[in-house]
């Protein structure tokens, strides 16, 4: 099986409130210290890919990324965890561009890479968190996209996957033919692996291709045709706790649970 | 004649999530002059059809053997051709898993362009802008939407619903849409929530974070949780680790919660926790670091290490009651 992984490198989402700020004029977070990583359910992703690839003792994992020169960072990452290939498609011209140009990006890069069976990709991103990218993927290959799965293995007949994705009540478990797309979410068993010494060392030394968008007839000027962000700001928070005070713990656990109680007889 | 589309399921029912669909609706198809249209997928209650008549000005409801139940590719076919017939401005959906799934490549297949997890949208200049939360909930962003029709998905249960007083019903008109077939078959559908209580619709919630160190303290969580009449909660590195199910995750890419009360305990409180609990009325922490970011958005707190409050605070509020 050929699976084509998504991965969008993001501003450490784990960066604290109080060191965050916006450029307002550029719509755009301030990067100040902060690094540049993998969007988490990317990895979550190629986890899932690498899990599958394991188990079935045989397949091939492509790693794409569309993004400035500095995203090869994140495919040598993939590399390191033992991707098979990689491609960037190099954006320089706009930092923040729209999902179905991204969307679009990444469908003509599959269409060269050729005979992808799955196409994964995160959820979402921890940065603008849209959401689209896989339905979109879906929409400009012709083919059908399952949401906030957890994984997949073959299906009972040949040519198809059977997929466990979460729901908001539980779980369902889809059968669908490929080619297709999966978006990846969150579990216990997805937890992205760390790469060895060494594999990161060879990962510096394995091919990484580079494509343009005109590699791809992909026109740099339309990455603001379907949305663009016209305000971006910090929304102002004026919660004030009150601490709950006391001379003991008992003291605090009963003052804690009259303001508790108040609540709940109130309802 | 163009047309606000409101897209609601059949089998949820008129629960908070449709009211808060339609509420959206409404005052955005008012606020343009245009009309409002409530598709409904798939059998829908009375309940459902007399609410949706009394803030939509049509309710179509379409129904088939194939609509009965969610599927990615029939529910999208059906809904592509349903949104043609309208030629609507905008269409909403709520942010349940389905809508999201759905809303992109419905967009898509309209010519439109799509948003989601909107707390707000209005129109300005012709096209529709989306206020929602970005970068983890640190920050607010407005999209505007440059292709019509606009596709959005609303968090729903935030959001107003219509004041339907002094309204006429509206008409209600019954379809069966052609769904072509698809090789997408749902084997399974398991759902994990007792007695059909949602998390979303939650009056009171304990929940419990990284913190606890492990599954056993949810034992002593779930006691508190049913003196209290809450359902239960946790924080994403919670459900990562494994400790309880996915379901019950809340956050960013978890179920937004808007209980009475939410109690977070040994929850720091990221970001994107947060933007899953930011429509709580109150929210109470536990948490023995006092500098915990979860205490900013707290109306009360008590800093505390959880292993000496959980047991003696269960056994106030038992005999409180």
């Amino acid at each position: 099986m050929k699976i084509a992984v998504c991965l969008k490198q993001i501003l450490d989402p784990e960066v604290p409130a109080r060191d965050f700020k916006v450029d307002a004029a550029k719509r755009e977070a301030e990067q100040g210290g902060a690094n540049l990583v993998t969007n988490i359910f990317c990895e979550n992703a190629l986890e899932t890919a690498l899990q599958i690839r394991d188990a079935a003792g045989s397949g091939e994992i492509v790693a794409i990324s569309v993004g400035p020169a500095g995203a090869e960072d994140v495919l040598r990452k993939a590399l390191a965890l033992r991707a098979d290939q990689a491609v960037l498609v190099v954006n320089d011209a706009d930092t923040n561009p729209d999902p179905a140009f991204v969307a679009g990006t990444l469908a003509a890069a599959v269409k060269k890479i050729g005979g992808v069976d799955v196409i994964m990709v995160g959820r979402e991103a921890g940065d603008w968190g849209a959401g689209q990218t896989g339905g979109l993927v879906a929409e400009e290959l012709g083919i059908p996209c399952i949401s906030f799965a957890e994984g997949f293995e073959p299906g009972a007949t040949p040519g198809t996957v059977k997929v466990k994705r979460q729901t908001d009540a539980g779980f369902e478990v889809i059968e669908a033919p490929t080619p297709l797309v999966v978006t990846i979410t969150n579990h216990d068993k997805n937890v992205p692996r760390i790469p060895k010494t060494r594999d990161v060392m060879q990962s510096y030394r394995k091919p990484l291709e580079k494509w343009t968008l005109s590699d791809l007839s992909v026109e740099g000027a339309t990455s603001h045709a379907y949305s663009q962000v016209a305000e971006l700001f910090i929304p102002k928070k004026e919660t004030k706790c009150e601490f709950i005070e006391g001379d003991t713990v008992e003291a605090k656990v009963d003052a804690l649970a009259k303001r508790i109680g108040d609540i709940l007889r109130a309802m | 004649m163009p047309e606000v589309v409101c897209i609601l399921w059949g089998r949820a029912g008129l629960d908070r999530a449709a009211q808060g669909v339609l509420g959206a609706g409404r005052r955005l198809a008012d606020s343009t002059g245009e009309k409002l249209r409530a598709t409904i997928v798939g059998n829908a209650d009375d309940a459902l059809v007399s609410g949706a008549q009394a803030v939509a000005d049509r309710v179509v409801v379409a129904t088939g053997p194939a609509l009965e139940e969610y599927n990615p590719e029939s529910s999208l076919a059906a809904l592509t051709a349903l949104c043609k017939a309208a030629s609507p401005t905008a269409v909403l959906l709520g942010n349940d898993t389905y809508g999201q799934e759905i809303a992109a490549r419905l967009a898509h297949r309209l010519g439109g362009s799509a948003a989601g997890d909107a707390v707000a949208v209005h129109a300005e200049g012709g096209k529709l802008r989306v206020t929602r939360g970005v970068y983890g909930g640190k920050a607010t962003a407005v999209i505007e939407l440059e292709k019509t029709p606009a596709v959005v998905w609303v968090r729903a249960r935030a959001i107003e619903p219509a004041d339907a007083s002094g309204r006429g019903a509206g008409e209600v008109e019954r379809v069966t849409p052609d769904v072509p077939a698809t090789g997408v078959k749902v084997l399974e559908r398991q759902e994990e929530s007792k007695g059909g209580a949602r998390l979303e619709d939650a009056q009171v919630i304990v929940s419990g974070g990284r913190g606890l160190g492990g599954p056993e303290p949810f034992t002593e969580l779930q006691k508190l949780a049913d003196v209290m009449n809450a359902q239960m909660a946790a924080s994403r590195a919670a459900c990562d680790a494994g400790w309880v199910p996915p379901s019950w995750q809340v956050g960013q890419t978890g179920k937004k919660v808007a209980p009475q009360l939410y109690l977070g305990i040994a929850i720091s409180g990221a970001s994107q926790h947060i933007m899953g609990i930011a429509d709580s009325k109150v929210i109470c922490a536990i948490n023995r670091d006092a500098d915990a970011p979860i205490f900013k958005h707290c109306t009360f707190g008590l800093v505390e290490d959880y292993q000496k409050v959980i047991g003696p605070l269960t056994e106030r509020l038992r005999n409180a009651k």
